[in-house]
């Protein structure tokens, strides 16, 4: 199993409002999957999204993530994982402003074991090339498109070759035609290896995936 | 992440703003060029005076007749006409490190050649006296010993006398008449400049102290305002001011409890002023600079916060990614570090060129510390980790969903 999560519980304090994001939530994904997470919002699906991305730990419970016991790791530990095993594609893509595309993928490099500039380089452009950006490498996040801004962001989730990629509504701000070409480029990751665990509330989108876990009231049904 | 890495990423996020970039470090420049410019001017101003006090002369000692002291009421310095040029005299033979000594007497009058006159001080000396005031004869050549001894009426001008007596015209050979009685000019002596005090010293006649004694003060005495000594070294001051005091109480046959009736004066104590004037002056500029250093901090400081407010996306969006909090402190930090440092460097190189046109406009003299550029570079840095911590701290504190979700 790639995520094991067992009896995860979540709470958040809201002005002394007890609100239970997440509540007693057990799930296995295995290597390979394609997982999309549905449910209305407040459904407790983007507080799962976080925990699995390791962006916030639960209050108790446990989660493996590829063998690792990652729910008592203390934030220089997460941000070593975040950085090695995981891949984040947001919905408004998260892209540096006035920093070109290439850039922009590096960004993650940075933050792993020392790299020559020259492999840096050589790996975001690879990257770029292989999503069909080889001619936007040096354009700025608003000279392209919603599509290929997402396409650069996924490239950036790529790029330190996590085995988990973590979307949150990645086709949420792009239209109907670019929507289905983000999905069959993550089918297509998915089929050479990569997990990819999505939140979407779109039935349309969900299609894509393997796997739909349904969330309702912090809980999956 | 590797430093340099980190420099870079920092770069480039300030060179995205660069008009937001040198608003935010113009306070560091401006301060920084100010305090370069202004101690450049003043540390030029101290080299200036120092030198025109060596200017008075080579390691010089002053000897002024005392406070005369009669019933009970004590004059000032120089009341008394108790110092001869015999004094200086026995000085000179018995005083190994005094190397040469003039008498000075002083008059004033009106000079007039031809239908210019002009008032002016009149100095009585010795043929040393080239010597000890390290002042040299442009044109013609001092007067001689003989013209001592027979008070001939010989007389050398100072360059600003021989300006306005004889507006250009040659003077050396011609005769002047000083309180009606013919001179004839021998030479001109070299400009001097004004001293450190604001007097012209090149405003004044040289004459032979005995012409001047008995000619122009009709005195038949060898009393002088002033004995003048050069000294071979300043080292060994204090036992050589002993010594001279030694020779002078023994000549003027004074008990032992009795108070000295001359005072030796030495350039010392005016050196001291000057630096301690000068010591006033840094302290000031001190104060300023810390002052135009902590408002530029301040500056960066804001920005700074409003920089973390702005890019709270891209710092959450960077811990996503794995930054580690103290990769985003870093960031901010060295983002800090660089805009006062490069505010530094800017207002190093303005504070020079400034300096450098304050020279030529106005023929100051300037002097560009390099202690004060290192103080500049280090204090620049300085005020940007110290006012750059807490918007990195506030930075490196945030939440990462948090920050993603800020609009």
């Amino acid at each position: 199993m790639l995520i094991t999560l067992r009896n995860v519980n979540k709470v958040y304090h809201m002005e002394s409002v007890d609100v239970p994001a997440l509540q007693n939530v057990s799930s296995d994904i295995a290597a390979g999957e394609f997982v999309a997470i549905m449910g209305h919002s407040g459904s407790g699906k983007s507080t799962l999204l976080n925990l699995l991305g390791c962006l916030d730990k639960p209050d108790s419970g446990s989660y493996q993530l590829d063998g690792e016991e990652v729910s008592r790791l203390g934030s220089d530990a997460l941000a070593r994982i975040r950085n090695r095993k995981i891949g984040f594609v947001f919905q408004n893509f998260n892209l540096l402003p006035r920093t070109t595309a290439q850039e922009n993928v590096e960004l993650p490099l940075y933050y792993g074991a020392p790299m020559r500039g020259v492999e840096r380089r050589e790996r975001s452009k690879t990257l770029l090339t292989r999503l069909g950006l080889q001619d936007r490498m040096q354009h700025h996040p608003g000279q392209l498109s919603g599509g290929q801004q997402q396409r650069v962001a996924i490239a950036r989730a790529l790029v330190n070759q996590p085995p988990l990629i973590l979307a949150d509504e990645p086709t949420g701000n792009l239209d109907s035609r670019s929507a289905d070409d983000i999905m069959a480029l993550f089918q297509e990751l998915n089929r050479e290896g990569i997990t990819i665990v999505m939140v979407t509330h779109e039935p349309d989108i969900a299609k894509y995936a393997k796997r739909v876990i349904q969330m309702r009231d912090g809980a999956i049904v | 992440m590797k430093g340099l890495i980190t420099i870079r990423i920092a770069m480039r996020a300030l060179v995205r703003n660069k008009g937001r970039s040198l608003l935010t470090a113009l306070g560091i420049i401006i301060g920084i060029a100010a305090v370069i410019a202004v101690v450049a001017v003043g540390q030029g101003a101290s080299v200036n005076m120092r030198s025109q006090i060596s200017s008075m002369g080579n390691n010089l000692l002053l000897i002024f007749p005392g406070s005369q002291n009669s019933g009970g009421f004590r004059g000032g310095s120089g009341t008394q006409q108790n110092l001869t040029e015999e004094d200086g005299e026995a000085i000179l033979q018995e005083c190994l490190s005094v190397t040469a000594m003039t008498p000075l007497l002083r008059t004033g009058a009106q000079c007039i050649y031809r239908e210019n006159d002009w008032a002016t001080s009149i100095q009585g000396v010795n043929i040393q006296f080239p010597d000890v005031r390290s002042w040299d004869v442009t044109s013609g050549a001092f007067f001689s010993e003989s013209d001592i001894r027979s008070a001939a009426r010989v007389c050398l001008l100072g360059k600003t006398v021989a300006d306005q007596l004889f507006q250009g015209e040659e003077p050396v050979g011609k005769t002047i008449r000083i309180r009606n009685m013919p001179f004839r000019v021998l030479g001109v002596m070299a400009p001097k400049g004004t001293a450190a005090w604001g007097q012209d010293q090149d405003d004044t006649i040289i004459a032979p102290w005995v012409t001047v004694s008995r000619v122009l003060q009709r005195s038949r005495f060898n009393n002088v305002n002033q004995l003048m000594f050069s000294l071979d070294s300043m080292d060994s001051l204090p036992q050589v001011k002993e010594e001279i005091s030694g020779i002078l109480r023994q000549r003027h046959r004074l008990n032992s409890g009795a108070d000295d009736d001359f005072t030796i004066m030495d350039m010392t104590e005016v050196t001291q002023m000057i630096t301690q004037v000068s010591k006033l002056m840094t302290m000031l500029l001190t104060v300023i600079a810390s002052i135009s250093l902590i408002v530029g901090g301040i500056g960066i400081m804001n920005i700074m916060l409003v920089a973390v407010t702005e890019r709270t996306r891209e710092i959450g969006l960077r811990l996503a990614l794995g930054a580690r909090r103290r990769d985003i402190m870093m960031q901010f930090l060295v983002e800090a570090v660089v805009l006062s440092g490069a505010g530094g460097l800017i207002g190093i190189g303005l504070g020079i060129g400034s300096a450098n046109i304050l020279a030529t406009a106005n023929h100051w003299p300037v002097m560009i510390s390099p202690v004060a550029v290192l103080l500049a570079i280090t204090f620049s840095a300085g005020v940007g980790i110290f006012f750059g911590f807490y918007p990195a701290w506030r930075a490196a504190r945030l939440n990462p969903i948090e920050s993603l979700r800020r609009e």
